[in-house]
Order: C-alpha cells, then structure tokens, then sequence
C-alpha cells in the first residue's frame, strides 16, 4: 500500500506537468493562428514560431 | 477605393510607441494559402522602415511594425494590392478593443477545471469501489478522498471564480441568476465532503464539484466563442466599410483619418465615389448625391453650398467640402437614434429561453433542498445525514445539463450560418428569430439590387451614347456604360454637377444628363431618366429601374412556405414599390414612408401581437430595425443599420432569411428538448438523492451522463435533422 504514497505524488506532477503545458501554450499566443504557424515551416524566410 | 487611398496620408492608423516605432493592423482580404502568407509577409517585410510583419492566416490581419516615423502605410496597401490582395487599414480604436481578455480567462479556468477534474476522479474511482462492498480499508478510502481534496478544492476556487464573481454581482442587486445555485452548490458540496471525510464518512463529492465546472465551463466557453466570433466579424465589415474620412488641415493638406477622429467643426473633403463619413455642412462644391442609403429614395438629390449632408449618402458628381456638425443638431438623425435606443431598450428585456428555465429551476431546487434537510431532520435522519442528504439534491440536480442545453445548440446553429454566409450577433438573437411570424422588407437594396439598371433601349442608340457615359461616375451614366461594353470615351469632358456631362465623340458636340440640360422641356420629369444628344440633333431618352433581385421571388416564397407573412416597407414613391413588390409575389406593400412611420408601422404591428422580422439596410431603416422583434441587413447596409440588426448576411441573396428561420426553429426545438430532458433527469434524479439513493458515484455518473446527451443532441443541428 505504500506504493500508492510514491505514485500519487507522481501522478498528480506529470498531470500537473501538462496543465503547465497548457499554460505555456497559452502564454506563448500558440492558438492565436492555428492554420498560419502550422504553414510557416514550410518556408525558410518566414519565422516558424507563434507571435511573440 | 483602393485607387483612392493611395492619394491621401494614412498616417493616422499607424499607432507610434514611445521609442518612434509604429504599428498598424491591416484587414487583407483573399489570402487564403501558404502561400499567400509567404508572399505577403516577403514583400511588405522588403518595403524601407518595416520592421517586421506578422500575418495571421486564421483571421487575415495582417500586423506591421515601422521601424521609425517615416513609415508609408499607403505602400504596404499598394504593396499588397499589386499581388492581388486589397488590404484595409483599422482603426487603431478597435484594434485595443479586440484584445479577448474574457475569453482568456474562460479558457484557463477551463484548463484549471479540466486538470481537476481529471485528477480528482484518478483518486474518487478507487474510493467507488469501496461504496459497493468491495475490499478497501476506510483508512485507504480516506486517504484517496483526503488526496482528491487536495487537487479538487483549489482548481473548484480557480475555475469557479466567473460563477463568484457573476453570483456576487447579481446578488448585489438583489437578483438570482443561475451562478447563484451553481455557486452555493460548489460551495455546499466543498464544506459537506470536507466534513464528512473529516468524520470518517463514505459519501464525499470532491470530484463533483470541480467536474461540475469542468462541464458548465464547457459551455460558458462555447457561448463566449460565439459571441466573440460575431464581433470580431462585424468589426471586419465595419472596417470595409468606411476606412477612412478625409480631413482638410489647416495647411491645406488632406489626410486620411479614421472616422472617429473626426470632431466636430472640422473640414472634411469627399471626392465622388465615395460616401459622406459625417453629417455636415456643405462649404465648397455642389454635386448629386444617392440618399438610397438613408431615405429609401431611389433618385439622385442634386445639393451645393449651405446644404446639409447625411452620413452614409453617396457623393456621385462632385468634389464636396464638409464642415461636420454635431450629432445632436441634427433633428432628425437624433430621432432616428432616440427611437433605436428606446429599441434596444425593449429587446434587453428581452428573457432568453436559459433565464427563463432558472427563473423556474432556482426556486424549485432550493426549497426541495431544504425541504430534505429540515424534513429529514424531523424525522429523525440525524443532522448529518439530513445535510448530506440535502447536498445531494443539490449536487445531482444541478444545472449542467442546463448550463450546456442551450450554448451547445446555439453554438452549432450560428457555426451553421456562418458557413451560408449569414453572421449571428448573439444567441438571444436566434431565440427571437425562432418566434418570428411576419416578415418586413425594405425595397432599396434589399429586394432590388440598389442600383439602377437600363431598360430596353435600341442597342446602335446606346453605343453612340456610350463613349459619354463611360466618362460619367454617375450611377445612372454607369449603367448605361454597362450596358454598352468595352469601348472609348469621349474627350473634352465637362462635368456639371447635378446636371449632366459634354464632350466630343467622332469631333461632334454633344450631351448626356437631365432634360434640363439638353433642353428639353420637362413633361414628365422622372429622376430614373437620361437625356441623350448631339448639338442640333434629336433627343434620345434612356429609362433606368432598380433592378429586383433575382434571389427576391423566391425567397419570398419560400419564407410563405414556412408560414410566414410578407410585407414590403418603402420610403419610395408607390410606382417602383408597387412593381417591385409586385415581381417578388408580395401582396401587402407601404410606399412613401419616412423612417418614423416606419418604426411606427413595426410598433403597430408589434401591438396586435405579432413577431416581427424587419430586414432593411438604409439608415431610414434603421428604427425599424432596432424596434423589430429581430432584424437582418445585408453587409452592404451602412453602419448604423448592422449595428441594429441580429443577423448581418454576405452579398445580397435573400434566402438567407428563410434558412437563418429555419436553423432558428430547428435551434430552437433542439434547446427544448434539451430542457426536456433535463426536467426527465431531475424528476428521476431528485427524489432518489431525498430518499438517499445516491452516492458519489451515481452523481458523478448522472452529471456527466446527462451533458452528454444534451450536447449529443446539439451536434445534431448539424445531421439532416437541422434542415427539415
């Protein structure tokens, strides 16, 4: 039963991990322009981040 | 209009920061691809002083940062409309207006509430096993519930803090709305399993809680989304539509400014072509203008100097110089603007189908709660079991269902529209469409296509008057033009306004204009007329109508199909109203009225119990529009009129009126089934939660169980079922 006390923790730091994630995306103006950042890749002058 | 912004200085949409730099936010229509984005941001990025560009391929606005204060916006807009995209600068106003810091905060706490509920339930699933006689030690159980606690009860505070709030705020005034309940219920639910994990019991609804808002966020997001999309749209027409006003400085030079800098006193120049921006004074120049827009008059008013000038006319002849005047002292105007007020006014008041179901729900749910807590306490549960009891009234009857049952469908509904091309401004707009009974057109522009178009003529005659009327902006001349073709215009051109032009065509003189100006005398003087001639040669008259749309007819017919009454409201004189109405198979039509016998005729019409449906575009429509029981106008409508209207719909095809009715019905009949079933699910959830038949996991399961179906049900808009 003491397993539970080591995997709880590390459990709730992964999902936690990605609500941070979310987070981030969020911050960083990811969903601003799915269909623009998905393209600019593709092409060598245009820069392949989301707006800062 | 492009040609035309390229003479002026706009300077004043560019936004300076404090280091010198500028940015500007442009409209680019047409790109579509990758391609296009690569292109675009290539060549305006190649341009001196840019700094950088960012284009956004979701939305087509297009981001340009100046590096210093010499910054040309007018060669970014040439730029792009070399590689055949026509950009429109916004005005800088709007630009900080669109910052979405609600939705913002909606989609955290949606992020908040999904990781809770998420997480929650990692450690409620075991603690379940346990309420059905499986083997786990209260002291394992206890532990998973005290661990639920943990993740639960912060992200419940975070994500909940929009209900708070909103319950706060309406609390403060001394109303119930349906955070209310949601509130008290997180809030029960939190203290009630706290208590109980604290004395060992086996009943506590952490996950709930948090799950509840998982849910109901769900929709608040959803409604938010679709709210803003309709804003974000109409901000879009509204900057095709008038970019910018052009200001005479006291220098002598003209620069183009956003139409909200204009103040009062200034001097404004229109050139023809172009719309008056602001009610004003004519100081210099005369010319004809086309007050389609905003009296319904089909016929060109010739005005000069002294006249006064309404927003949104179309100056046709000549160049004009404004001096605005205020808003207020203009009579009419301000009527007009009275009467959209008192409008709004009336609709606010307007309940939406949502209130009304808490309006019902709120009183019901709290009393059965407190019915079973006081009655069970009586008769002898215990204060403990009695309060829990009571918590799971509360808990399962939430309003989940009820939070998801109408944005799910509204969401999918206006996602349908958008897609014909018809733009929902609110989801209370849908609710008022669905109830509509009786259907006012306006003629100008609505039914007919607001321009005028050439009536049989010979077609040699029309070729030798041809090469004038090309050199003619004049509608009129324009049509005529049309109707010629490609050719050669005549030289020598002499423009009078308001009366006609003179020119050399194959070196003999002649003229194109009024009866007046040809020297005709005025038997029947009609405004829908031309007069051709060579100097000593007979006089050739060219007839025009505004031409109907061919949508109208059976448009018109389709919306009698779906039961609906037609009527046409027009300013015009009764000849064109009448053939008008009389192509698009409506028997009922008004003709001559001005804008307050208009929003009269919807009081009236409103006051013997009918809904009614006004669709106009013209400024004379405009009260009409805002005191109708719901309203449409076409993208080409002026400002004023889309700002009244609920529905905005693309081009001029008019059988959006009977789809958007259609998916409105449809919307409709899905958000009552929705309610429906949320009132079969109380009715069975309720009574098992007073006789103590539900434990955390039967909640957890009902709450999810039942905003399933209801927003199944909603994606059903989307099957064949939303067309019938």
């Amino acid at each position: 039963m003491n397993i539970i006390l080591l995997l709880a923790p590390f459990s709730l730091l992964l999902a936690l991990m990605g609500l941070v994630g979310f987070w981030w995306t969020f911050r960083a103006n990811q969903y601003e322009d799915p269909k623009g950042d998905a393209a600019r890749i593709l092409y060598d002058h245009l820069e392949d981040g989301p707006e800062a | 209009m492009t040609a035309a912004l390229a003479e002026r200085n706009l300077s004043a949409f560019v936004r300076h920061d404090a280091e010198g730099g500028g940015r500007m936010e442009l409209l680019v229509t047409g790109a579509r691809c990758a391609g296009c984005m690569a292109k675009i941001e290539k060549s305006v990025a190649a341009l001196p002083d840019v700094a950088a560009t960012r284009f956004n391929l979701t939305t087509g606005k297009l981001a340009v940062t100046f590096a210093g204060r010499d910054g040309d916006p007018v060669r970014v807009i040439d730029t792009l409309d070399a590689l055949g995209y026509p950009a429109t600068p916004f005005d800088p106003a709007q630009v900080a207006q669109a910052h979405d810091r609600e939705g913002r905060e909606l989609a955290i706490a949606l992020g908040v509430a999904a990781f809770g509920a998420g997480n929650a339930m990692m450690f409620t699933v075991p603690a379940w096993a346990g309420l059905f006689g499986q083997e786990l030690e209260p002291a394992t159980r206890e532990l998973m519930y005290w661990l639920s606690a943990i993740v639960a009860t912060p992200c419940a505070l975070f994500a909940g803090m929009p209900f708070f709030r909103s319950a706060w705020n309406s609390l403060k005034r001394r109303r119930a709305n349906m955070d209310v309940p949601i509130t008290i219920g997180v809030l029960l639910t939190l203290i009630v399993s706290f208590s109980e994990t604290l004395q060992h019991g086996a009943h506590a609804y952490f996950d709930a809680a948090v799950t509840l808002l998982f849910l109901l966020l769900i929709g608040r997001y959803m409604d938010h989304k679709l709210r803003a999309r309709a804003r974000g749209a109409a901000r879009d027409l509204l900057a095709l539509q008038a970019p910018v006003a052009v200001r005479l400085e006291a220098d002598g030079g003209e620069r183009g400014v956003p139409v909200g800098e204009i103040q009062v006193g200034d001097a404004v120049v229109v050139v023809p072509g172009d719309r008056i921006p602001v009610n004003g004074v004519i100081e210099q120049g005369s010319s004809d203008l086309d007050n389609a827009m905003i009296t319904g008059e089909t016929a060109a008013a010739t005005v000069g100097p002294g006249a006064l000038v309404h927003a949104g006319a179309l100056n046709l002849s000549g160049r004009l110089i404004l001096r605005v005047q205020a808003r207020s002292e203009d009579s009419a105007i301000a009527a007009i603007a009275r009467l959209m007020e008192a409008g709004a006014q009336s609709r606010s008041a307007y309940v939406q189908l949502a209130d009304k179901a808490a309006a019902l729900y709120v009183p019901v749910v709290h009393t059965l709660a407190l019915l079973t807590f006081a009655g069970g306490w009586a008769l002898g549960l215990g204060p403990r079991e009695a309060l829990l009891r009571a918590a799971a009234v509360l808990i399962v009857t939430c309003p989940c269902a009820l939070g998801l049952a109408v944005p799910a469908v509204q969401i999918v509904a206006s996602g349908r529209l958008f897609r014909a091309g018809v733009l929902v401004k609110s989801g209370a707009a849908l609710e008022r469409m669905a109830e509509v009974d009786h259907v006012v057109f306006d003629k100008t522009g609505v039914l007919t296509e607001g321009r005028p178009r050439l009536l049989d003529a010979p077609a040699q005659v029309v070729a030798m008057a041809a090469p004038l009327a090309r050199a003619s902006r004049h509608p009129l001349a324009r049509a005529l033009a049309e109707a010629a073709g490609c050719g050669d215009a005549a030289t020598d051109i002499v423009e009078t306004a308001g009366m006609g032009v003179e020119g050399l065509i194959d070196g003999r003189r002649a003229r194109l204009g009024r009866a007046a100006f040809l020297g005709v005398s005025n038997r029947q003087s009609s405004e829908t007329e031309l007069w051709f001639g060579f100097d000593d040669d007979t006089r050739i008259r060219f007839a025009f109508e505004d031409q109907v749309r061919d949508s109208a007819a059976a448009a018109v017919r389709d919306l009698q199909a779906l039961g609906l009454t037609v009527e046409v409201l027009s300013g015009d004189v009764a000849g064109p109203v009448a053939r008008v109405a009389r192509a698009a198979g409506i028997e009922h039509w008004r003709s001559g009225l001005t804008p307050f016998e208009k929003a009269a005729v919807i009081d009236a019409l409103k006051a013997s119990g009918r809904k009614v449906l006004m669709i106009g575009d013209g400024l004379n429509d405009a009260a009409a529009l805002a005191r109708a029981h719901a309203s449409m106008a076409p993208g080409t409508a002026v400002d004023a009129s889309q700002n009244a209207a609920d529905l905005v719909y693309a081009g001029g095809n008019l059988s959006a009126a009977a789809l958007a009715i259609r998916i409105s019905r449809a919307a409709r009949r899905r958000a009552l089934e929705n309610f429906a079933f949320s009132a079969l699910y109380n009715a069975v959830a309720a009574p098992a939660a007073i006789f103590g038949l539900v434990n955390p996991f039967v909640a957890a399961i009902a709450m999810s169980g039942s905003s399933l179906v209801v927003t199944l049900n909603a994606l059903r808009m989307n099957l064949a079922g939303g067309r019938r």
